[in-house]
Order: C-alpha cells, then sequence, then structure tokens
C-alpha cells in the first residue's frame, strides 16, 4: 500500500492551494458588504439580490444558454459524423485534409478563428446575430466533440457491429442498436465539453456577434475591463457553483456506472 | 450513398467554416486599407468577367506585410508574446511536475479523486479564472495585505497591470494542460525500475533523473506544447492582468481589429502569427503521432 511522503504531501497541498485559492477568495468576496473588493466589511447577499434585478446580465445569460444548447446540439451530431467518418470511414479523397480540418481548430488561436470567420459571414448575413455566434461555436467545438468521440471509437470492438449487420440489421439500425448506446458515455461528455466551450467563449463571440446578442461572457468582460466588481464575484460564484456540482454529480454517475458493469459482467461470467 | 451523406457533411461544413474563412484571411491581407464599406479593396467584380478577376489579382500585393516590418510595435509583439510563452511553459512545467508526480505516487484510491480535482477548473470559465486573480494582485490586493501583515514587505508590490500579473495568469490558467499528460506518463511507470536503479547503486535523486524523467519525457513535451501554442495568441489574459506595456500579438490583432477597424492588416497580423505557430504545431502532432504508434 502507498502512502504519501512528506514531499508528495507538500507538493499537492500547494498545487491545489495554488489552482484553488483563487476561485474560493472570489466565492468569499462575493458576500462582501462593500462595494470595495479588498476590504471585507461583514457579511452580506446583497450583491446576489442587485444580480437578479440586473435584467441586462439576466438577458446575457438567456443568450448564452441558447447560444450554447443549440450550438453543442449541432456540434455533437457534426462531431460524432466526424469521428464516425475518420475511424470507420476507411479511404476516401481528401482524407488527409480532413483529418487535418478536425485537428487544426484544436490549437488555432482564438482570434485568428473568430476574425476568420468574421470575414466570410460579413458579405454573406446582413446582420449578424445569435445564429451567427451559432455557426462560429458549432465549428470549433465540433472538433473537440469528434476527438472524444473518436477515442471511444477506437476503443471498441468493431465485430460487434459486424455480428449485427450478420444478423440482419441494417447499417442505420446496427449504428443506432449497437454503436451508439457504446459511445453515448463519450457522445454525452462530447456535448457536455461544446456546452463549456460556448458558454465560456469571449473572443470568438466578440467577433462573430451582433445587435441584440450580447452574451455573458461579453458582458462579464465589459463589467471587468473597469476593475473588479462585487456583482461580477456574485455571478461568477453562481457560474462555480453550478460547474462544481454538475461535474461532481457526473464523475459519481460514471463511477456508479462502471461499478454497475463490473457487477454485471460477473454475474453473466459466473 | 449513405456513406457519402455521412463524409460530405461535416466535410462540406469544415471546409465552408473553416478552410474558406482561412482563404479569405489571405485575401484580405493582400488587400489594402480603404475608407469604404467594407473598408478595404480591391473587390472582386465578376460581372465584368475575365477582366474583373484579373484587376483583381493585381492589386493584390504585399505591402501590409512590408507595413508589419515597417513598424517596430508589430515585430515586438511577436517576439514578446514568444517570450512570454516560453518562460510560461517552463514555468508551468516548474509548478506542474512536482503536482503530476505527487498524484502519480498517491495511493490507488485517491488517484480519481486528485483527478477531478485538476480537472475541475478546466470546466470552470477561463474568464472567471483570469479575473479571479485582479482582485489578489492588483497594489492593495489580497497578496499585498498578506505579505505586508507577515513583514516581508514595507510598501506593496506592483504586480497587476505588469508581466509579472501574466506569467501568473498563464500558469494558473494552463496548469492542468500541463499536469495531465505528465501524470499519465508517471502513471504507466513500472515501479520496479526505479527500485533496480537503487539496487545498483544509484541515489534515489539519481535514480529519479536518470529513469522517472525520460520515462516522462512524451508527457513533458505534450504538456509543454499544450501551454505553449495556446499561450502565444493569448488575449484574454494580457488584456485583464497586463498592462499597456504589455505587448502580445492576440491584443494587438484584437486593437487593429475592433479600435482602428483596420481588418487588412488584422488579417496581415494573423497570417504572421500562423506562419510561427505551425512549426510547433507540427512537431506537437508528430509527437502525438509517434506516442500512438509507440502504444499500439
Amino acid at each position: 500500500m502507498k502512502r504519501f511522503t512528506w514531499f508528495n504531501a507538500t507538493a499537492l497541498t500547494l498545487g491545489f492551494a495554488f489552482l484553488y485559492l483563487p476561485m474560493i477568495i472570489l466565492v468569499i468576496y462575493s458576500f462582501n458588504a462593500s462595494k470595495l473588493v479588498t476590504v471585507w466589511a461583514g457579511f452580506s447577499t446583497k450583491w446576489y439580490g442587485e444580480l437578479l434585478n440586473n435584467t441586462q446580465m439576466l438577458d446575457a445569460a438567456w443568450v448564452t444558454i441558447k447560444v450554447a444548447v443549440v450550438s453543442s446540439t449541432l456540434a455533437t451530431v457534426l462531431g460524432t459524423m466526424a469521428a464516425y467518418v475518420m475511424v470507420r470511414g476507411g479511404r476516401f479523397m481528401g482524407r488527409t485534409l480532413f483529418s487535418g480540418m478536425i485537428f487544426a481548430p484544436l490549437v488555432m488561436p482564438e482570434v485568428i478563428t473568430g476574425l476568420s470567420l468574421f470575414l466570410l459571414f460579413k458579405p454573406v448575413f446582413t446582420q449578424f446575430s445569435a445564429q451567427t455566434i451559432i455557426l462560429a461555436h458549432a465549428t470549433f467545438s465540433m472538433c473537440y466533440v469528434s476527438v472524444v468521440v473518436s477515442s471511444r471509437l477506437v476503443a471498441f470492438d468493431k465485430s460487434l457491429e459486424e455480428a449485427a449487420l450478420d444478423l440482419g440489421c441494417t447499417p442505420f439500425e446496427s449504428f443506432r442498436l449497437v454503436t451508439l448506446p457504446i459511445i453515448a458515455p463519450a457522445v454525452i461528455s462530447g456535448w457536455l465539453l461544446a456546452f463549456t466551450l460556448s458558454l465560456d467563449d469571449l473572443v470568438i463571440a466578440s467577433f462573430t456577434t451582433g445587435p441584440g446578442a450580447t452574451t455573458l461572457p461579453m458582458k462579464i468582460w465589459s463589467a471587468v475591463r473597469l476593475g473588479v466588481s462585487p456583482e461580477i464575484n456574485a455571478l461568477s460564484t453562481i457560474m462555480i457553483a453550478i460547474v462544481t456540482v454538475g461535474v461532481i454529480t457526473a464523475s459519481i454517475s460514471t463511477k456508479r456506472a462502471a461499478l454497475r458493469q463490473r457487477a454485471e459482467e460477473r454475474a453473466a461470467a459466473g | 450513398m449513405r456513406r457519402l451523406f455521412l463524409i460530405s457533411v461535416p466535410y462540406l461544413w469544415l471546409l465552408a467554416l473553416f478552410l474558406i474563412p482561412f482563404v479569405i484571411v489571405l485575401k484580405i491581407s493582400l488587400s489594402d486599407t480603404a475608407l469604404a464599406i467594407p473598408p478595404y479593396t480591391p473587390q472582386l467584380d465578376l460581372t465584368t468577367g475575365w477582366e474583373g478577376i484579373k484587376s483583381f489579382f493585381g492589386a493584390l500585393d504585399f505591402e501590409n506585410f512590408v507595413w508589419l516590418t515597417e513598424d517596430d510595435l508589430y515585430w515586438k509583439a511577436y517576439v514578446s508574446s514568444l517570450q512570454i510563452a516560453v518562460f510560461s511553459t517552463l514555468f508551468a512545467l516548474l509548478v506542474g511536475y512536482p503536482i503530476a508526480y505527487a498524484m502519480a505516487q498517491a495511493p490507488e484510491q485517491w488517484r480519481a479523486t486528485l483527478m477531478m480535482l485538476i480537472i475541475l477548473p478546466f470546466w470552470t470559465s477561463f474568464l472567471i479564472r483570469v479575473y479571479a486573480w485582479m482582485g489578489i494582485l492588483s497594489q492593495e490586493g489580497l497578496l499585498n495585505q498578506f505579505l505586508m501583515w507577515l513583514g516581508v514587505i514595507n510598501e506593496p508590490l506592483i504586480i497587476l497591470n505588469t508581466n509579472k500579473a501574466v506569467y501568473i495568469g498563464i500558469v494558473y490558467t494552463y496548469l492542468p494542460f500541463m499536469i495531465l499528460p505528465i501524470y499519465s506518463a508517471l502513471e504507466k511507470l513500472d515501479g520496479s525500475l526505479l527500485e533496480a536503479a537503487e539496487d545498483l547503486g544509484c541515489s534515489r535523486f539519481t535514480a529519479f533523473w536518470l529513469v522517472t524523467i525520460p520515462l516522462s519525457k512524451n508527457g513533458i513535451i505534450a504538456g509543454c506544447f499544450l501551454v505553449f501554442i495556446p499561450a502565444i495568441g493569448e488575449f484574454v489574459i494580457p488584456s485583464l492582468l497586463g498592462g499597456s506595456s504589455t505587448l502580445m500579438i492576440g491584443k494587438v490583432l484584437w486593437e487593429e481589429f475592433f479600435a482602428n477597424l483596420d481588418w487588412p492588416v488584422a488579417a496581415a497580423v494573423a497570417v504572421v502569427l500562423l506562419l510561427i505557430l505551425i512549426i510547433p504545431i507540427i512537431l506537437f502532432q508528430r509527437n502525438e503521432q509517434k506516442q500512438r504508434e509507440a502504444e499500439q
């Protein structure tokens, strides 16, 4: 049985303090009564109240969620198709170009992606809106989805699909009844990844936005440019809380699913 | 038929929304700035047929690129972006390696939790994580308050709005990218190799230096690229934590586009940035490929 040595314990403590203290401080100061974020003036929840009355902020949150849901769903469909083509598609014309186009957006600086999409959209759309942001987000997130899904596709046994086809399934049925259930966890985490990427994005959205389509990161950006504000701390706290609950729930449920699967396999074997 | 559909949908999508935009960027970087809508010339006019295409290509030139070399703002920004990216990658390695090492050494039942704790910040908003440092690093911020209370310093340090804050910001936000590949390399490491080295007379440190580090080389390389590549084009961190003297190319591009409305120069800045990034990106992909082949 391994134990923590003093070196490892120190490295982990300092490391996690570095990663988590800034966020913990942010959360604590969202409950500060003072408008000055660096001076503690007693506990208060008034910034949360002000946040709830800030209709601009709420509108921006609504736009952001709509954009994130639609773009991540589009990205998941396209990304899963792309992953399937890459792993199971065999050879086709322009395969190298295709894999390059899937890989490149992952390492592309956001300012370049944003600028290039702006210049593409400018002559096509008379006015930019939430739709143009959706197109932009779906494009770069589909590449992340395809990476997540293809790693799962590579890992699973192709003969299962072949067996389904031998037993009289159409290719679509074999995909729906065999492939999809097996890759489902990867598809779901791909969707979640695309969703967070869209929720998070400031740069690409700024290039492709139009009147009436201000997203939350853009709103936060214009507020924090002027300095630290307790209302932004309150908003950040809410966002951190949602993510924390989400990630912990997801990791517990995948752990349970893994345990259940192991139990089933054992039952089947015995 | 179905296969064709499956291939063509994502293919055409990426062609239209990824590749074609780059061709447009390249084209506009060769155009001239103009006071018009859209603010550049020439416009491709297909109604005049072949003549239109000929005069369009005749009007393209490298003027914007010449401009980038003449005004020293640009090359200084490229050099300083590279410098900031290199040093923050090194700092991230120095901070990240011990954490990854300790995670790989941790008891089995702890590892999943530690892993989750590393990934969790990655899911939280990037903007918020950068913003969190503004209140800590400012002159009357918590770090200065703490250090003065300890009596280490008498006057507040000026960190926010300098390059130091940019380094801290980059190391902080990209640390998980450094830790994860190193951790996955160290986790696979066979402990008996270290025992063998010690049996053969190595000190623990020599064994670490001669066995552990070389065997985690691939993880180190992957982690460095994952920090270095996005750091070069970074915009949010230098804008929020850096000062007016912090020059980074992502910020220059943003200002050229949003403040100066100079699309052709912004496009030229993007093309040069891309040329700088091509080398590390290709090296990174080669490293990944080599690793994948080694695993098979």
